[in-house]
């Protein structure tokens, strides 16, 4: 694996192998999440208790997985880049903060739009939300500190070994917080009996989650993309300004 | 051990020659509780109920107001590459920073917090479960925190960064320590929760200093 890491360490071999699957992504992020929109807004029952209310989960549980499973995807890329020097892994964690962020966000304000009408409140200091909010701090921790430091690399080092302290101390966080409250409808997906929810409500909840991770891929990929593309131009810049004579020529 | 030792008396001489900003730390404790009835109301009640966990929060966030004192200075006059070049390992220098910190805004809160526990109304029997508590978490704080600082040393004005990446960090110090507390208060077995509290802090000791020296190596290059 460490070798197929160090092939993908190349910039320019990365950004060839992901140019074509962007497009790839993005059409089967676009053609998942509208299929599932349709199942899960139209052709889907509504909730024998909670009524229509219950389609918000089709937005709501995908990007809960996706802030989650974002920050799993900035510790992996953090450990890779603090423990093989791996410089498109920073690159990467870099890249993957904003986007799991705005997961966290979208589940924070849905999961909010969805608790009104159910537990008639907007909020409660219930453990999965707090723990949710508590991962949104440490997304914005994360940001704020790789932005803190003059030197870009400083700040990208700096944030990865945040990432993995967070990561460490993330289950402990977890199961303080559960043990402290707990309201929330415990998971009703990945159970050791198998789900507790129907299959015509599966179908598009599988859909728009695996639309959504296609989309944080996808949006991963262009913010590389950017990301290189703009370091590729700050070097270039960099290398007329060292050598006046050659760029006046 | 010796190594340990002079840095930690370092560390104390320096902050006693800054004193007036320890003072400041603590005396911003005594405020912020102060505030609490002014906000939350006069009701003897509601302030009986939230006294152990508003003393507990309020000294978390006393201690954070010092964070940028352990590395930033050290960082800046250069004296951090002697003590790296001194120290026998860099984990050591972690360890005597964070015991420094906690001694100067650790301790004093173990004796400082009961008290204004009792001003807000806190049933007497907690004093020693809290000021217990407190003896036992907060040094988690201050290895937490010293980390934190290690990560912002080079950042100007880092201290209000340290604090946020710091905060969400202590949340499982912070809850099992108000916890110890109100199970005590509540007449329960609270012999877990300072078991885990102590679990904690044990961890920070083991974890922390290898944590601050990573970052020290990640922000100096």
């Amino acid at each position: 694996m460490a070798k197929a890491l160090h092939r993908l360490a190349n910039p320019a071999r990365f950004l060839r192998i992901a140019a074509p699957l962007l497009p790839w992504t993005a059409a089967g992020a676009a053609a998942c999440i509208g299929a599932g929109l349709w199942f899960g807004l139209v052709d889907s029952p509504p909730d024998y208790q909670q009524g229509d209310a219950a389609r918000i989960m089709y937005v709501h549980v995908p990007a809960a997985w996706n802030a989650l499973a974002g920050y799993a995807g900035l510790a992996l890329a953090s450990a890779v880049a603090l423990v093989w020097r791996h410089p498109l892994a920073l690159v990467a964690a870099r890249c993957i903060a904003p986007i799991g962020a705005c997961f966290t966000v979208i589940a924070l304000a849905t999961g909010s739009l969805w608790g009104h009408p159910m537990w008639g409140t907007w909020w409660v200091w219930d453990a999965r939300l707090t723990s949710v909010v508590i991962l949104l701090f440490l997304y914005l921790g994360y940001m704020a500190l790789i932005h803190a430091f003059d030197e870009q690399e400083t700040g990208e080092r700096a944030a990865t070994v945040l990432a993995l302290i967070g990561a460490v101390n993330l289950p402990v966080i977890k199961f303080s917080v559960d043990w402290w409250n707990t309201l929330h409808q415990p998971a009703s997906i990945l159970r050791m009996d198998g789900p507790s929810i129907d299959p015509a409500m599966l179908l598009p909840l599988f859909l728009m989650a695996g639309g959504f991770t296609l989309l944080f891929v996808c949006l991963i990929i262009i913010r590389m993309q950017t990301e290189l593309a703009r370091r590729r131009v700050l070097a270039l810049r960099r290398a007329a300004l060292a050598m006046p004579q050659a760029s006046d020529a | 051990m010796t190594f340990l030792r002079a840095v930690v008396e370092r560390e104390l001489r320096l902050y006693l020659r800054g004193v007036v900003d320890l003072i400041g730390v603590w005396m911003f404790f005594g405020i912020a509780i102060a505030m609490l009835p002014l906000s939350i109301g006069p009701d003897p009640e509601i302030l009986r109920r939230i006294a152990p966990g508003a003393a507990w929060a309020i000294a978390l966030l006393a201690s954070m107001l010092s964070l940028e004192r352990v590395f930033a200075p050290d960082q800046r006059d250069g004296s951090l590459d002697l003590l790296l070049l001194h120290a026998p390992s860099a984990p050591l220098l972690i360890l005597a920073k964070s015991l420094a910190h906690w001694l100067v805004t650790g301790l004093p809160f173990v004796v400082l917090a009961p008290l204004a526990a009792i001003a807000l109304g806190m049933d007497v029997q907690g004093v020693w479960p809290l000021a217990g508590a407190l003896l036992i978490g907060t040094p988690a704080l201050s290895l937490i925190g010293t980390v934190g600082s290690a990560l912002t040393a080079p950042v100007r004005r880092g201290g209000i960064l340290a604090a946020l990446i710091v905060l969400p960090q202590t949340i499982p110090v912070l809850i099992f320590g108000t916890a110890a507390v109100s199970e005590t208060l509540k007449g329960r077995d609270s012999g877990p929760y300072f078991s885990v509290l102590g679990a904690f802090t044990l961890a920070a000791v083991a974890l922390a200093p290898y944590a601050g020296s990573a970052a020290l190596r990640a922000v100096r290059n």
